[in-house]
């Protein structure tokens, strides 16, 4: 294919995209809106463009087959962030009022930094913030943080299920003791986030854990790493971002370290994560929520409805199906439900933010839902309330084969239990500092 | 004393890396006295139109020849685009538009070739190589190698050429240069020219260390205290600020790290170029300015 047919072709592209646009807002009245923050330029395209490229195309294929939610279809616009803060607050308050009529159902900017700069936003505008995977931990207690929901998976179940998975290796959590374990970890709130849980779960099962900070972004990382080889870790897990996973990755291979211990987080668990590091990522492992794979029924309907209709959202096809694409469908999957669950209580019309983060409040994802979804295997059982807006707290582990991902456990869940207090003393820190009276979950129905 | 040993070689090495970054910027600066933003962004536009064309089946060399031209077009384009409309206007006006055109060329390389992240293999293993009991990257000795022979080419083509003698002359001095009948415009289109093929040989080098993304470009934040300390006029400058560069940040992380906090890497190599600021204004070999008064 030649440069200049290409370019035409994304040229076209971004044409027939405004286009749709327009069209979009013609008749946008009566149907449900999701406004989304999304970046597909700049340094973390990559990931912006599979998430929400797999999001919309979840939504085209409940319009496109189901004809929408109960028959009230699905809309969005796009407002490019580029992932950095100040645009996604432009964004959010461009969008927020909705589109012609239709109100916005939730906010998803898959952005640590643009969701706390929005939460309080959020809450005031009474709009659900959805950080998938991510986001603060305490919000995990939704009668401090009602409109925020870090569904799956916080930072802190990450981590604690690594802990676990790593006991599992290990041969029980009695053999942990006298191990001992690296965490690197961007230079950001996001990788500090964890270094608390960690110390915490290594006082509890007596393995030494060493924290290493990499300045973003991570383009160099010789020095963290032959320390890594002098302290001589068992374990070294990577909470990276961006360029800074297949630097990790291939530095630990160029000073020695073997990549099968290494366990990538959430978010260093991409095929953009490992791939680019070549040969030397083979067996690197990490965590996962959502196996990359289009074997799944929901994958196979938006192939067949989506995909071959010439709807597709991804420029390139040959990311269909791969880990940021899945975690945008899951996340489609996760928003679609709620606003399902809310129409049983409120009617089959567009709901307001309100409205919808009721719906979320009471999701209920069980093996039969899977099923009917096409998605077992590919989402976890999630069961949300008023107290727990994380709902799952499972992982599974993968590993590289070279080429793709392989899942190579069964779902490892965290120590919930071990991590509730720690949310709930840090979520009540939070209501006392911003005079929130936390709601009475008891009283919820 | 063998880990001591390694952090050095490991950051020396690293430091030859940055200076293939800041050649660029130093051909230009020489030759035109435009510090040339855009380099960054030229790194990752060669990286990527490099590794997009490999994916559509081209071979190596076709596809290193295809990138070369890409890149000799971009650059004459820059050049004849933008800052040759800009001659004689203050040193800050042209900074600012090369800053312009390093947006550009990142929104126009995503643009083209997509927004997704790419592996390139050069074919050289990775792997550590041991010399009495201190660990070496065989990947970074390669680095070390092209940058040595990339240093080699340049001062030959500067010295024992008939383009190097125009080019050394405008540098000395660009109206004594016309006054002679060397032709200004030409020279600077070569001089673009070459700063876009030694983009290329840093963007397929950083391209095959990070993976080719758009975090390329923010390698140029790496060569900045480079050129400080070296001089924004000297190749060789150039060398020796990647050196110092790359050693300093990576023996200060691992021993002034621990006691002061991770992650100083980032900003030890500022706090180097400040020190030679305030010392060495022009740096290590740049030209000290003259001026009648």
């Amino acid at each position: 294919m030649s440069v200049s047919r290409l370019s035409f072709r994304r040229l076209a592209g971004a044409v027939s995209l405004g286009l749709a646009l327009a069209s979009g807002a013609v008749h946008a009245a009566g149907e449900q809106y999701f406004p989304l923050q999304s970046y597909r330029v700049g340094p973390y395209a990559a990931g912006g463009t599979g998430f929400f490229g797999g999001f919309i195309d979840y939504m085209q294929l409940i319009n496109t087959r189901d004809g929408g939610v109960n028959g009230v279809k699905l809309t969005w616009s796009e407002c490019e962030t580029e992932y950095v803060v100040e645009k996604g607050v432009e964004c959010y308050e461009r969008l927020k009022k909705g589109l012609n009529g239709a109100p916005a159902a939730a906010t998803n900017p898959l952005s640590v930094g643009i969701a706390y700069a929005t939460l309080d936003r959020s809450t005031a505008d009474r709009i659900p913030l959805i950080t998938i995977n991510h986001g603060r931990t305490d919000s995990t207690d939704g009668s401090v943080f009602p409109y925020v929901f870090p569904l799956q998976l916080n930072p802190y179940s990450e981590v604690s299920a690594i802990v676990n998975y790593v006991g599992q290796r290990e041969g029980g959590f009695e053999k942990l003791k006298g191990k001992k374990i690296v965490t690197l970890y961007h230079g950001s709130p996001y990788g500090k986030e964890t270094i608390p849980i960690l110390d915490i779960l290594a006082k509890k099962y007596g393995f030494t854990v060493t924290h290493i900070e990499v300045p973003h972004p991570g383009t160099e990382q010789q020095s963290q790493w032959l320390n890594i080889r002098r302290i001589k870790p068992d374990w070294v897990i990577l909470r990276g971002w961006g360029v800074m996973n297949p630097v990790a990755l291939k530095t630990a291979a160029k000073t020695g370290f073997p990549v099968d211990h290494v366990i990538g987080n959430i978010w260093s668990n991409s095929e953009d994560d490992a791939a680019p590091a070549g040969d030397v990522a083979k067996g690197y492992i990490s965590i996962t929520t959502h196996p990359a794979g289009t074997d799944f029924p929901v994958l196979k309907d938006i192939e067949k409805h989506v995909l071959k209709a010439g709807k597709g959202n991804l420029q390139d096809p040959k990311r269909f199906g791969n880990v940021y694409y899945n975690l945008g469908v899951v996340n489609g999957i996760l928003n679609v439900e709620a606003v399902r669950i809310a129409q049983a209580k409120f009617g089959k019309r567009p709901l307001t933010g309100e409205e919808v983060r009721w719906g979320f409040e009471h999701l209920n994802i069980d093996n039969k839902r899977l099923q009917e979804l096409g998605a077992v295997g590919l989402v976890q059982n999630l069961k949300l309330s008023c107290a727990d807006h994380e709902g799952g707290g499972a992982v599974r582990f993968q590993q590289w084969d070279g080429a793709h991902w392989k899942v190579i456990s069964d779902w490892v869940q965290a120590d919930r239990a071990l991590l509730r207090p720690i949310i709930e003393k840090s979520a009540a820190a939070y209501a006392k500092e911003k005079g929130i009276t936390p709601r009475n979950c008891a009283k919820e129905s | 004393m063998d880990f001591f040993l390694e952090v050095l070689i490991g950051g020396l090495l690293a430091g030859v890396m940055y200076s293939m970054v800041a050649i660029g910027f130093v051909l230009i600066y020489k030759a035109s006295g435009v510090f040339n933003f855009a380099q960054g962004s030229m790194v990752l536009f060669a990286a990527l139109t490099f590794v997009s064309l490999l994916e559509r089946g081209f071979p190596f060399w076709g596809a290193f020849a295809a990138t070369l031209a890409a890149m000799l077009a971009l650059a004459f384009a820059i050049e004849r685009g933008v800052l040759r409309h800009l001659v004689n206007r203050p040193p800050i006006t042209l900074f600012m538009a090369t800053l312009g055109v390093s947006f550009i060329i990142e929104g126009l390389a995503q643009l083209l070739w997509g927004a997704q992240v790419h592996g390139l293999d050069l074919g050289i293993r990775d792997e550590p190589l041991e010399v009495s009991g201190i660990l070496l990257s065989r990947f970074d000795l390669f680095a070390a190698g092209i940058a040595a022979l990339l240093v080699l080419g340049l001062s030959l083509l500067f010295s024992r050429t008939r383009i190097g003698l125009s080019l050394r002359s405008v540098a000395d001095d660009h109206l004594a240069a016309l006054a002679v009948g060397i032709r200004l415009q030409r020279i600077w289109g070569v001089v673009w020219a070459v700063a876009g093929f030694v983009g290329l040989v840093a963007g397929l080098l950083w391209g095959a260390r990070l993976g080719v993304q758009f975090s390329l470009s923010l390698v140029v934040l790496k060569a900045l205290p480079v050129l400080i300390i070296g001089g924004f006029s000297s190749i060789g400058g150039a060398i020796v600020g990647g050196l110092i560069v790359g050693a300093g940040e990576k023996l200060a992380e691992v021993y002034v790290g621990p006691i002061i906090g991770d992650g100083l890497e980032n900003w030890f190599p500022y706090v180097l170029a400040l020190l030679f600021l305030l010392v060495r204004p022009a740096g290590l070999f740049g030209e000290r300015a003259i001026e009648r008064v």
